[in-house]
């Protein structure tokens, strides 16, 4: 999320902080800057090929068979969440249950007491196979991703904080250019400012496991199998409203991920996550 | 981006050998009995990676056991179609009328009823049914091991399957023989101490802890196995793939 590299596209001459020089000079191809150094060495050692393009191949096909993914699992889930739109705690709940809470909508099936005179269209034979197929391809395009990853240095270049930008001043520093839309500086435009890093390494190590986790524990099947995967939750229910909140974080982080590209720019970072080049690349003097 | 020669025979021979291993991977899926019979069509890979994953990791595994303090106060019985005239008879009798009948690749086909069942050996569980809509209860069943009436008629190795049916036509379904022999797959009839209600399937409910509610069908009237669901309703395996749902339902 986050990706305000492009705010500089957006603000006006007079909000260009005097600290921040504007540079002009053309920079040759190659000694382009990329990343900050990460915590656990400096980015000189990125090879050259790497420099060049925004984001890798593998990035940008994980990227978007994620997006797809995760658009299939909602739609899914949420019909899927709309037969019985109430939550509990613990291992067992139902109808004669009282809930943790229950969404004020009208559900699929007409035995839950939503207060409604009508119940939905049920589609839940379908949105389950879509749910469950569409969370494979989810958790192997992750397992491609993280060892991907892993292996060729993104995630310690790219998503791992510099260790200077963790301390107190640092986030606040970043936090306070994201909220009074300051422009990055030019070395920043073309990386992950720290807190892009953060957001990013608390989905993909966070909420992404955590989601997959708590659909897991929801298995009969697998709750035989590894019943601490559920007690730890707290229950087979328990993990269903769970499931819901890692999903509604999921669906936040979409949002503001969705805002902050159109803040900088929607079309020229989407077409770079699809091609590669660099944002804005082609604009450079 | 251009792609060297080095890369272009790097991708054609990914590409191959990925194409190869699934060929290798369906070839060996089938072979051992992983490919669900709902494994066709557009959420068929779905399926079937549910399943094989599941049946490799997960054939012995017992479900979890409750408490009898963890009981859910008052339970939950999901509606069902009116039972009609036929059944009503049945119920004022007691059930005492009420067969089981045992048939397909067994060696000695049988009829049992509610109180020969009563007669085998009694398993009592404390387990949790979850609904494919979402909620749940625990309760305490009662009733003889699936196991123990397969081995009474003598169901042949060759047998993949077992195919049953409800009183009510249209909710039959089919489980394979590590579910069937499974020591929690019972033929219940007793519920928290007392005979199991009609509105949760009695006389008789085949109850399976390990999937979803809807495999634990209720009023349960013939048992078949077979090696073959082909010949069943439309070749899906049961009633719920033809409504849309998962065969295999342990998710």
């Amino acid at each position: 999320m986050c990706d305000i590299s492009g705010y500089r596209e957006l603000a006006s001459p007079t909000y260009e902080p005097a600290s921040v020089p504007v540079r002009t000079t053309s920079v040759p191809a190659g000694t382009i800057p990329q990343m900050a150094d990460s915590v656990w060495g400096p980015a000189s050692a990125v090879p050259a090929a790497a420099i060049h393009s925004r984001h890798s191949a593998v990035v940008r096909v994980t990227h978007w068979i994620t997006t797809l993914s995760f658009l299939a699992l909602l739609v899914s889930g949420v019909e899927i969440l709309i037969s019985h739109p109430r939550f509990y705690w613990g291992e067992a709940g139902n109808d004669l249950t009282p809930p943790l809470f229950k969404l004020p909508i009208p559900a699929s099936r007409d035995l839950v007491p939503t207060g409604y005179g009508y119940v939905l269209p049920d589609q839940n034979g379908w949105s389950r196979s879509l749910h469950f197929q569409t969370a494979w391809v989810a958790v192997f395009t992750g397992l491609v991703y993280v060892s991907f990853g892993l292996f060729s240095g993104h995630l310690r270049r790219n998503l791992l904080p510099a260790r200077a930008d963790l301390s107190w001043s640092g986030l606040m520093g970043a936090l306070a250019r994201h909220i009074r839309f300051k422009p990055a500086s030019e070395d920043g435009a073309r990386s992950y400012n720290v807190l892009q890093r953060l957001t990013y390494l608390v989905v993909v190590f966070g909420l992404f496991p955590l989601v997959v986790w708590t659909g897991l524990a929801m298995s009969p099947a697998i709750a035989s199998a590894v019943p601490a995967a559920v007690s730890v939750l707290g229950g087979q229910q328990s993990a269903r409203t769970l499931h819901f909140f890692v999903s509604v974080l999921l669906v936040l982080f979409l949002l503001v991920h969705i805002v902050m590209v159109s803040l900088a720019g929607f079309w020229s970072r989407v077409r770079s996550m699809i091609t590669g080049h660099p944002a804005g690349a082609e604009e450079r003097p | 981006m251009k792609l060297s020669r080095r890369q272009l025979i790097a991708t054609g021979l990914a590409a191959t050998a990925g194409g190869s291993g699934l060929v290798v991977a369906s070839k060996l899926a089938g072979r051992y009995g992983l490919i669900p019979p709902d494994g066709g069509g557009l959420y068929g890979p779905g399926e079937t990676l549910t399943y094989a994953a599941q049946r490799i990791l997960t054939r012995h595994s017992l479900a979890r056991e409750f408490a009898p303090s963890q009981i859910s106060k008052p339970p939950f019985a999901n509606e069902v179609a009116p039972l009609g005239d036929a059944f009503k008879r049945l119920q004022e009798a007691s059930f005492a009328e009420w067969r089981l009948t045992v048939d397909g690749m067994v060696a000695r086909p049988a009829s049992f009823s509610v109180s020969e069942i009563r007669s085998f050996p009694q398993r009592s569980q404390i387990t949790h049914l979850a609904c494919e809509e979402g909620w749940s209860y625990i309760a305490e069943w009662i009733g003889a091991p699936l196991s123990h009436i397969l081995h009474l008629v003598g169901t042949v190795p060759q047998a993949r399957y077992v195919v049953y049916r409800s009183f009510q036509p249209d909710w039959w379904e089919s489980i394979d023989m590590a579910d069937a022999l499974h020591p929690q797959t019972l033929v219940t009839y007793g519920m928290n101490g007392a005979d199991l209600p009609v509105p949760f399937g009695g006389p008789l409910r085949l109850r399976l802890p390990r999937q979803l509610g809807y495999k634990s069908v209720k009023y349960i009237t013939s048992l078949t196995a077979t090696d073959d669901l082909k010949r069943f309703g439309k070749g899906l395996g049961s009633a719920s793939p033809e409504a849309g749902y998962a065969w295999y339902a342990g998710i």
